[in-house]
């Protein structure tokens, strides 16, 4: 009798998880266009934020340089659609591979040759980095004046070219976002999840339990990397245009991973709760700033750059586990 | 009878520190063999070399036949070898169960029959009432049975056991011997212990190697090896011996 | 032909130069304290935004505010370190890199809003000036910014050689426990060493502005450069740094060169890429 997955969640959890999707999927029926277009970017960082947890919550390897998968997916999606017609849920098959193959390159780089902890982290911003001013000078790729999308009309849905309403993407990422966490779980109730989390615990202890830590920290990587591809796809097709210097900065390296930092590393609601409360506060300080007439660039990476502080500072595992603790849904195990 | 682990002439070199010199011997399946020494005599470097951890510059490590120096820790453990760490390494944040299960996913893939040969393992090793703890909360003679019933449950044919004694008290040490015994007994494991605490290599082992400084001075069972006077006058002092 | 190769080099090198002390000041801080200062660019950035208002409110030259800013960014450097990081030692590793990180983002996103997006620089006076040397013509700021920052990557060394403080950090940076057990006061060693990295990167900043236009979006840039240097010259070797600085400046002057300029740094990627496969200690560096 195959286990029960669910059966390990609490009670409570599931109801309250429940009571949550049920939330989200009336909301489009509820609010206006201005709080759907705020939840896709909500659920957009929960998604990417989520798979950026695979690689460090789950098997403990700091990637500062994320935003180079969301690029390659979004580049490989737009141009096999501008180009060749090629829908996005085909496109976004090669986009997972090419994403996947970059983070099997980074790894077995890394991995091999022992580059770990802030070597690895610079590694990864560097291949960000070289990545960015390479597509700034590919010019079929669009180079820096950016990769278009042709724009269609938003009154007809059509989910195969994912060409239409804001209720459409928020439904497309809605199911995403839920689909990544049902992944993540069986991923961390597997045996892959518990070798992750002995790799990140102690490497050299998990080795001399036969685990084959290359393998497992290659399989972080690729799937974490693959994971942020489908993002890539999603981002191009929602957003219709891609510039080298926007895409892979260093800053959307970091945007996304404030999620599942200030949520909680390495746990399965974290980047949600993260996502959730980083958009949401900032979108919040936004509005509350423009209420006085003041549109001040540069605030809310600020307001960021100080959620992150106070996270580090005061719960360093993150909101999500005091969160859980208050609720009563907090199990011993990491 | 063949030997479960054989030792071939092994030696390891370390710039100009010749750590080993052409070490060889035989551990039959299902004794319990101690090897003893002063510090800097390279029972580390051997009990490393049998664990993957060094490669030999000289010589062969035979695992029933098949070789395994060279090889890498996690590759020695699948052919059955398990081993603890001196300074115990238990995954801090993770329950003693979780601990347990990590090393019996090895062989039981299947996380639930896994769960419930780890718990087996936890009883054996009187740790089923801590399970749900967390390791790092645990004293540190709990963290050294943990640390022997990860590497149990990973189902090796040979343990290593690196200095599993030091830093416990006697009527810890006792307890830790008994539990070794009882599993060399009931289910023939095969244990290599490098110690230092006499009273447990005394009681436990059937079979002693002593080095110093890198060579093999003396061997065999464990009151002839205590009563030799190489032994006496390197390592033990007239007084150890009663 | 081979002149413009010359000239272009001997640019590089200078420049190169400062980059050096820069990475000094980076290579001093995690040598010593171990922490990985994320932030390490920006905190350049401060410097050389507070250098150019004071030329142009105070008409004072960057050369000489070199010296005032390194005592403000050492005092920044000390507080933040006894404030903020001393207390992250023992925590685990990505703690630290996250409070950095966080420390980053404030100050670029603070750095734009009080001054914007636009470039800004100094014009000294002697901005056009060059000494010429047969056919090598070499640009004076570039000649007197290389040459400060001599001088003060050689009095650190000789600080961290001769002077009894300087020798109480190498040993705290040898063994830790040992230093405290010899009553070394390690936290307030560590302040002091992270501040006086913190004043290499002051007076690199002071320095820097007489070479480049200087935005918000430098810092991260700069951090970035600053690891490369200091990986490629070999983490917590100090004349590494310089190295490093001269290799990647030569690097970036001459890929400029024979590539399109905005391309250079992908140069410096490759070497860091190389260097951390090949020989991650760096060509100085002594741990392995």
């Amino acid at each position: 009798m195959p286990r029960n997955p669910l059966a390990v969640l609490p009670r409570r959890g599931l109801m309250l998880l429940a009571i949550l999707l049920a939330v989200l999927c009336a909301l489009p029926w509820l609010a206006g266009d201005y709080v759907l277009t705020v939840l896709i970017t909500i659920l957009y960082f929960a998604f990417v934020g989520q798979a950026w947890n695979i690689m460090m919550g789950f098997a403990g390897q700091l990637s500062l340089g994320h935003a180079i998968y969301v690029g390659l997916g979004a580049y490989t999606a737009a141009l096999l659609y501008v180009h060749f017609g090629i829908g996005p849920w085909i496109g976004m098959l090669a986009a997972i591979a090419i994403a996947a193959a970059c983070g099997a390159a980074i790894g077995f780089l890394a991995f091999r040759f022992g580059v770990a902890g802030v070597y690895f982290a610079i590694l990864t911003i560097a291949f960000a980095e070289f990545a960015r001013i390479g597509f700034d000078h590919l010019g079929f790729l669009g180079g820096s004046g950016g990769l278009f999308l042709p724009v269609a009309n938003y009154a007809r849905n059509d989910i195969w070219n994912l060409r239409g309403s804001p209720m459409m993407f928020y439904y497309v990422m809605l199911v995403l976002t839920a689909a990544a966490l049902v992944l993540c779980h069986l991923l961390l109730e597997s045996r892959t999840g518990y070798y992750w989390r002995a790799i990140r615990e102690d490497e050299e202890a998990a080795r001399s339990l036969g685990i084959d830590t290359f393998r497992y920290k290659m399989l972080a990587v690729v799937i974490s990397a693959g994971m942020t591809a489908i993002a890539g796809m999603f981002f191009a097709f929602y957003y219709n245009n891609l510039f080298p210097e926007q895409v892979f900065h260093v800053s959307r390296s970091i945007e996304l991973i404030l999620g599942p930092i200030i949520g909680g590393i390495g746990t399965l609601f974290g980047p949600i709760i993260g996502a959730f409360l980083m958009t949401g506060l900032s979108e919040l300080m936004q509005n509350l700033l423009a209420s006085f007439g003041l549109d001040v660039p540069g605030a809310r990476q600020v307001f960021y750059g100080a959620c992150l502080l106070g996270v580090v500072l005061l719960l360093p595992d993150g909101v999500w586990p005091w969160m859980a603790a208050r609720l009563g849904l907090s199990r011993p195990r990491a | 009878m063949s030997a479960l682990l054989e030792v071939q002439r092994v030696s390891k070199r370390f710039r100009g520190l010749l750590a080993l010199d052409n070490i060889s011997f035989r551990i039959e399946p299902g004794s319990i063999f101690a090897v003893i020494g002063p510090n800097g005599a390279g029972k580390t470097t051997l009990f490393n070399m049998i664990a993957g951890v060094l490669v030999p510059d000289g010589g062969a490590i035979v695992l029933q036949g098949q070789h395994i120096e060279g090889l890498r820790p996690d590759e020695i453990c699948r052919r059955g070898v398990a081993r603890t760490f001196q300074l115990v390494r238990p995954f801090p944040a993770l329950s003693v169960e979780d601990n347990v299960l990590i090393g019996a996913m090895l062989q039981l893939p299947d996380v639930r029959a896994a769960r419930m040969r780890a718990q087996d393992v936890l009883r054996q090793l009187d740790l089923f009432d801590k399970r749900a703890r967390i390791a790092a909360e645990l004293t540190l003679p709990d963290r050294k049975r943990l640390e022997v019933a990860r590497a149990l449950a990973t189902g090796p044919r040979l343990l290593l056991l690196d200095e599993v004694m030091a830093g416990l008290r006697p009527a810890e040490t006792d307890r830790m011997v008994s539990i070794l015994r009882d599993l060399n007994r009931e289910s023939g494991l095969t244990i290599l212990l490098i110690e230092h605490v006499m009273r447990a290599v005394m009681t436990l082992a059937a079979h002693v190697l002593v080095l110093h400084h890198g060579a093999l001075i003396a061997q065999g069972s464990p009151a002839a090896v205590v009563r030799e006077p190489t032994v006496v006058h390197s390592y033990l002092g007239a007084e150890a011996v009663e | 032909m081979a002149a413009i190769y010359v000239n272009v080099a001997v640019s590089g090198l200078l420049t190169g130069l400062v980059y050096g002390l820069m990475a000094l000041g980076l290579s001093v801080i995690f040598g010593v304290v171990r922490v990985v200062n994320f932030a390490h660019g920006e905190m350049m950035t401060i410097a050389m935004y507070v250098a150019i208002v004071a030329f142009n409110t105070l008409g004072l030259d960057p050369l000489v505010m070199a010296v005032p800013l390194a005592a403000v960014l050492f005092a920044l450097g000390y507080a933040l370190q006894a404030g903020l990081i001393n207390p992250f030692i023992n925590r685990p590793e990505h703690s630290q890199f996250i409070l950095l990180v966080a420390l980053a983002l404030i100050i670029v996103n603070v750095l734009l809003i009080v001054f914007g997006p636009d470039a800004r620089n100094v014009q000294t006076s002697y901005a056009f000036d060059s000494f010429a040397l047969g056919s090598l013509i070499v640009d004076a700021t570039k000649l007197y910014a290389a040459a400060l920052s001599l001088v003060i990557a050689a009095l650190l060394f000789a600080f961290f050689r001769f002077a009894p403080l300087g020798k109480a950090i190498r040993a705290c940076a040898d063994n830790y426990t040992g230093a405290l057990v010899v009553g070394l006061d390690v936290k307030r060693l560590y302040a002091l060493t992270f501040g006086l990295g913190a004043a290499c990167v002051g007076a690199a900043g002071a320095v820097l502005v007489l070479l480049i236009d200087v935005t918000p979006a430098l810092g991260p840039a700069y951090t970035l450069l600053a690891f490369i240097i200091v990986i490629t010259g070999g983490l917590g070797s100090m004349p590494g740094a310089l190295l490093g600085g001269v290799l990647i400046g030569l690097t970036e002057a001459l890929a400029g060169l024979l590539f399109t300029p905005s391309a250079k740094s992908m140069f410096s990627f490759g070497l860091l890429v190389l260097v951390l496969l090949f020989r991650p200690q760096g060509l100085l560096g002594k741990r392995a």
